[in-house]
């Protein structure tokens, strides 16, 4: 691994001119969780809460309107991260944060264990063995992303939180929401205080909207890109992976 | 600069004493030149007395393939014939040459197809059915299941592929054996399914002498920590050069691994030597002597460079790869590796190698748009910088064409292209590595180890098309040796000044202005020579 090395200088009480290095900085992998390491995406963990609701009708009608409403978060998705955001979580106004925790082990075993990409397992392994500190870093919801971290021995993650009140979700996001240029300034607060050092770090996304946090390291990676990211990756000569 | 008897202006190509007659002199009446510039065709004038080194004329290729490679097998040097070592229920893998062999892949059926065709029959009448196709390419990258199936024939790839017939993969965490390290502490570590095969039978094609003999299982089958002690700058300047296996240290260390894996597995060798018949029929003319074309060639020229003209590179570039190489086997042996390797040695020179008398003060080598690095793709500018450095200087036997210092003219466009599927490493070597330094040894420990491991770049080379993240770096230090031993490298017709200065070459825009700022290096009146490739001219030099 590369590793910058300033030499400080320092005078002692003799006069005489000491060069010493700094201490070698880390590196972390900074990945994004849907669609680069998992096939599943925020729409699916919530239909599965849409489909687990208390009685069959509630089950029916939310699942019902889940489905109706993916063309308008794909649009949405296209157009701009934030309003994604805006429109989908207020689908969760009123769960009971019990509820979601409850289920949250349930939806990792049954949808997210088995859409991890077959390639994300040997990345994170090669990625460890480099020494790197894996790092999530995604939009998806704490209480979804807990078990599946766990399970990809991820060191540290970051994601954004639901909004409680008296234990019923409001339909907000705790700042800070993470996506796009948000998921950018935490990794660099997040290097500083871990003593990272950027250039050494790498990040894999499959987003065209994570194009900030791709662009603060020095080792960025498309994965199963879309064809926005894909062409932006050709122009800046980044690696292109293919994990599925 | 070297002495030279009085010259007889005559008319067409004079012939020197104790040089082949391959090797051409330009005289006052010569015909204009045509030299390969990636994928365009220059036709230019070169001065009086510049020796071209024309290849061989090709050797007849065998009358029946199929019969020599069966009377190869049941007549096998140094070793029983192959159906007195087959026993039904054993475990036999057969592993193969990539496609970075031959140049271009040559018309279907492929020599390998037709090897393996006959291996399977007698596979099968010896009741051995647990049989792998491995292709062992090493650390290049893998090939697609398109170009598998060109390679061994519809019904092989129908009835193998995927489970049981497949590419090596170096970096497969279960998929690698250690067998040990050689007295000089070189670690052999080769596929597993080989290693733990009853018998291993290597399909082998010799285009150049480096290839084949021990580097086809220590190297086409190995891992990256087994290359390292071969593959790096130090090795190659030892290597005098490394088309020459006895002076080769490249050759050297992998004999060494060589010797490791005979000590382990049972391993039967398959070569064969192909003949240079590179172009046949619309395209013959590009291997012809210009002083002797005939107006239909001329048309044919005219007709190719016009239509080249017109079509932009991405379609030249396919237009030249969908141009299969006509080659004929000239020779094949089986047995055990060194014997084998030897007789195939022989045929390859016999072939491509040419009686020259003389270093050369300025080599002119055009450069074509294939190397073995990038057959349907792109000759990227790292590539471009093997085919010059690496390959076209170590095409000799004995010493260097080119003296000590002189210069190497290349003719190539020098685009900035990459192929970012095939060669993602590359594009940060060269981008970002290159312009800090050239210098292999720095290059080799600062930072080989850390595109070797780049997750990225593994998971692309095991998963993709991609080269391994340390080809880049093995592709530097092919040309070290041309590096340590050429004064200056010129490309002319270089599109971009910023791709020959990373390179750390001089450019310009044409061929004579490059051969005047050649002599400007090297005095007024040089020794030029130029190889006419392709297909390959190597110099047996005196």
């Amino acid at each position: 691994m590369q590793a910058v090395l300033e030499v400080m200088q320092s005078t002692d009480k003799y006069g005489i001119s000491w060069y010493r290095l700094p201490p070698r900085m880390g590196a972390a992998a900074f990945y994004d969780l849907d669609g680069t390491l998992v096939r599943t995406n925020l729409v699916h963990a919530f239909a599965f809460s849409a489909r687990n609701q208390q009685g069959i009708l509630k089950s029916l009608i939310k699942t019902a309107a889940t489905f109706v409403s993916v063309p308008m978060f794909l649009a949405a998705d296209f157009y701009n991260r934030r309003l994604f955001n805006d429109l989908f979580f207020v689908r969760y106004k009123g769960e009971s944060e019990d509820r979601l925790r409850c289920l949250a082990q349930e939806l990792f075993d049954t949808v997210l264990r088995p859409s991890i990409f077959p390639g994300a397992y040997e990345l994170i392994d090669k990625s460890r063995q480099l020494g790197l500190r894996q790092v999530l870093v995604t939009g998806a919801l704490d209480i979804t992303v807990g078990p599946l971290a766990k399970h990809l021995k991820i060191d540290d993650y970051v994601t954004n939180r639901l909004e409680f009140v008296d234990g019923y979700a409001t339909g907000r996001l705790l700042p800070p929401v993470m996506a796009a240029a948000t998921k950018a300034s935490w990794m660099r607060i997040y290097a500083e205080k871990e003593n990272l050092n950027l250039s050494d770090c790498y990040a894999y996304s499959d987003s065209m909207s994570d194009l900030p946090m791709l662009s603060v390291v020095g080792h960025p990676t498309a994965v199963n890109p879309d064809i926005r990211l894909r062409g932006t990756a050709q122009q800046h000569d980044w690696p292109i992976l293919d994990l599925r | 600069m070297r002495e030279r008897a009085p010259k007889t202006i005559l008319r067409g190509p004079v012939a020197r004493n104790k040089e082949d007659d391959q090797v051409v002199y330009i005289d006052g009446d010569s015909a204009p030149r045509i030299l390969f510039s990636g994928e365009d065709l220059l036709l230019e004038d070169l001065p009086i007395g510049t020796r071209v080194l024309y290849p061989k004329p090709p050797i007849e290729g065998l009358a029946n393939p199929g019969a020599a490679i069966r009377y190869a097998l049941n007549h096998p040097l140094d070793a029983e014939p192959l159906y007195a070592q087959l026993a039904p229920g054993m475990r036999v893998t057969i592993a193969v040459d990539d496609i970075s062999l031959p140049l271009p892949p040559m018309t279907t059926p492929d020599i390998r197809q037709t090897i393996i065709e006959i291996l399977l029959e007698l596979l099968d009448a010896n009741g051995v059915d647990d049989v792998h196709i491995v292709i062992a390419n090493s650390l290049h990258r893998r090939l697609t299941a398109a170009e598998m199936k060109r390679m061994v024939g519809a019904k092989i790839y129908d009835a193998f592929y995927p489970d049981r017939y497949y590419n090596h993969d170096a970096e497969d965490p279960d998929g690698i054996v250690h067998l040990g390290k050689t007295e000089h502490n070189e670690p052999v570590n080769i596929n597993r399914r080989c290693v733990e095969s009853d018998l291993v039978i290597y399909v082998n094609i010799n285009l150049v002498p480096m290839d084949g003999g021990h580097k086809s299982v220590a190297v086409g089958l190995c891992d990256y920590e087994a290359l390292r002690p071969h593959h790096e700058p130090q090795t190659i300047r030892d290597s005098d050069s490394y088309m020459d296996p006895k002076r080769s240290m490249l050759n050297t260390k992998v004999e060494r691994q060589g010797a490791i894996v005979d000590r382990h597995m049972n391993v039967f060798h398959i070569e064969t030597a192909l003949n240079n018949r590179i172009y046949a029929g619309a395209t013959a003319f590009l291997c012809k002597n210009e002083d002797e074309f005939t107006e239909v060639d001329r048309l044919k020229f005219e007709a190719m460079r016009w239509t080249l003209s017109k079509l932009p590179r991405a379609a030249k570039r396919k237009l030249f790869h969908s141009i299969p190489a006509q080659y004929q086997m000239v020779a094949v042996y089986a047995g055990k590796t060194e014997p084998v390797h030897e007789r195939i040695l022989k045929h390859c020179w016999d072939q491509y190698g040419l009686h020259v008398r003389g270093q050369a003060d300025v080599l002119i080598c055009p450069v074509p748009f294939i190397s073995p690095y990038n057959v349907n793709s792109i000759l990227n500018p790292l590539l471009v910088q093997v085919m010059g450095l690496g390959y076209f200087h170590n095409f000799y036997r004995g010493k260097p064409l080119l003296k000590k210092g002189g210069v190497m003219i290349l003719t190539h466009p020098c685009y900035d292209e990459f192929d970012h599927e095939h060669h993602p490493s590359y594009i940060e070597f060269f981008n970002r590595l290159l312009p800090e330094t050239r210098d292999a040894m720095k290059l080799r420990h600062k930072y080989e180890e850390e595109f070797a491991k780049n997750p990225s770049y593994i998971e692309m080379y095991r998963r993709g098309n991609a080269y391994h993240g340390a080809h880049p770096f093995f592709m530097w230090y092919w040309g070290e040796n041309g590096r340590q031993h050429i004064g200056k490298v010129i490309v002319a017709g270089a599109e971009n000044a910023h791709v020959p200065r990373i390179l750390g070459w001089d450019r310009a825009d044409s061929l004579p202005e490059a051969i005047a700022m050649a002599k400007s290096a090297v005095g007024p009146s040089p020794d030029i020579t130029m190889m006419h490739h392709p297909p390959i001219v190597m110099a047996d030099m005196e």
